[in-house]
């Protein structure tokens, strides 16, 4: 009776720590990039394009072209065109510059997607919020990764 | 070299794609007086070469409209300000024009503005309302409402064409610093400055929009987006709310510092003989 109790109990520990998400400020990074996934597994690609080009999520294609959607109108040419990114870079690195873009380059426009706090005069309704949860950053990078040369 | 401006009403914003870029020789011709549209930038605009108007930034189309007073929408918001200007309001039975006889008086005022009055910035929204409160009994307007608008529209079109012409002497240097803290500090849940936007990525596009240099010369200005008249200060409680940041107020000490400090950017004065920059 005890015993099976125990074990219970270890796997429901076990099962928490596999899902456990990465608070925003508990990434860390090395050289620009993240290294393990914020939420224990791969990101969905098909959700991620849908994050990418929302307005209110991403919004991704404010600044960056985008080959893979020639349906929407209206590329920003702020940023360097995105066609071809998942061949340039590591998923870790995309992971990075997705999480936090000035942990890579250095002063840049590029929002930090996954940072919760530090910034100044937020609207009260983003006030301690990230624009993107840990789930749709992966689904992000999970669609970055298909865009191959 | 001189920025001969579109001061006033005239301008006209567009929010659709341009394929216009800033550099585009282009010639702005309004009821056949020439138009400068590009200066070069005053020393202490470190980062840029030359200001640009946010006309070269519109699409065609766009660019047409503001060429004509009469296909310009913005001329019926003028008109309105006429019949403010000359209609009697408050307790002492005046009306602007019973001491402003003739609204052309106000040419070379817009220019000028906003300016420094026994140590406060003072704007044309505050020189308004002034008149308002303390010669005529009146109420103020909102300063960011139609009314507003429409009134400082038809002051600022007395002086289409001239040189802008700031004053930086030694009583507005605290408000310039102040004004050009702001332009460069980020802000926001996306963390961005003006500068980020306006100096570093003018000329390209932004989803739809033609990032252009956020020269406030033409202001208020006829928004299609909106289809009223808008105020410098909106405009940039607009633009602090797309990086989801908290305005600072309409009409407060923060925006009338970026105020002059923008309009320092697009003057001719030789900026470097002035205090102001030290
Ligand atoms: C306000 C503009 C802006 C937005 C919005 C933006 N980016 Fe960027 N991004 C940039 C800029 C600028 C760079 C180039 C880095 C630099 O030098 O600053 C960049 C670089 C990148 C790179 C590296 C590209 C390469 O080829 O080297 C990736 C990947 C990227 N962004 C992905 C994204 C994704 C995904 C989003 C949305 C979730 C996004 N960006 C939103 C401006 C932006
Ligand atoms: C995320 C990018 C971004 C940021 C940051 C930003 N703006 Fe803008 N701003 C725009 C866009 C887009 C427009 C419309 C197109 C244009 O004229 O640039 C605009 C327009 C303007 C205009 C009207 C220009 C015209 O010719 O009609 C002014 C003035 C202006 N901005 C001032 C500011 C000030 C002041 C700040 C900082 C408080 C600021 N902007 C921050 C994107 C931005």
């Amino acid at each position: 009776m005890k015993n099976i109790f125990m074990i219970t109990a270890v796997s429901v520990l076990s099962v928490t720590i596999a899902f456990a998400e990465t608070a925003p400020s508990d990434v860390t990074f090395n050289d620009g990039a993240v290294m393990a996934s914020l939420v224990g597994a791969p990101g969905d690609a098909a959700a991620g394009r849908n994050t990418f080009k929302n307005r209110k999520q991403g919004n991704c294609l404010a600044c960056h072209m985008n080959d893979d959607m020639p349906a929407e109108q209206f590329h920003g040419e702020v940023g360097p065109p995105l066609s071809g990114v998942g061949s340039r870079w590591e998923e870790a690195e995309l992971r990075g510059i997705v999480s936090n873009a000035k942990m890579m380059f250095d002063g840049t426009i590029m929002p930090a997607f996954y940072v919760d706090s530090g910034y100044e005069r937020p609207l009260k309704k983003f006030d301690g919020k990230s624009i993107l949860t840990a789930q749709q950053v992966e689904d992000v990078v999970a669609y970055l990764l298909t865009l191959k040369d | 070299m001189e920025f001969k401006t579109l001061l006033t009403s005239v301008a006209i914003v567009a929010f659709s794609a341009g394929v216009v870029s800033a550099q585009e020789d282009a010639t702005l011709a309004i009821e056949g007086e020439t138009i400068l549209t590009s200066a070069a930038a005053p020393a202490f605009a470190d980062n840029l070469d030359t200001v640009y108007s946010g006309w070269l930034f519109r699409k065609l189309e766009t660019r047409a409209l503001q060429m004509d007073d009469f296909d310009n929408p913005a001329f019926v918001f003028v008109d309105q300000g006429i019949d403010l200007f000359e209609k009697v309001d408050g307790s002492e039975g005046k009306a602007c024009a019973s001491c402003h006889e003739d609204v052309e008086d106000f040419a070379g005022l817009r220019p000028s503005m906003p300016r420094v009055e026994d140590g406060t910035l003072v704007t044309m929204e505050n020189l308004v309302n002034d008149c308002r409160t303390e010669r005529m009994g009146a109420e103020p307007w909102k300063y960011t409402g139609g009314k507003m608008t429409a009134v400082t529209a038809l002051i600022g079109l007395q002086s289409r064409g001239m040189t802008v012409d700031v004053a930086v002497d030694g009583n507005a240097a605290p408000f310039f610093e102040r004004g050009k803290e702001l332009y460069y500090q980020r802000v926001g849940q996306l963390d961005m400055s003006c500068s980020n936007c306006h100096e570093d990525n003018y000329g390209t596009m932004i989803r739809a929009d033609h990032l252009s240099q956020g020269q406030i010369n033409g202001f208020p200005t006829y928004r299609l987006k909106n289809a009223k008249l808008n105020s410098a200060h909106a405009r940039f409680k607009g633009c602090m709310k797309n990086i989801r940041a908290t305005p600072f107020k309409v009409g407060g000490d923060e925006f009338k510092a970026l105020e002059l400090y923008l309009k320092l950017r697009i003057s001719s004065s030789n900026i470097k003989t002035k205090s102001a920059t030290k």
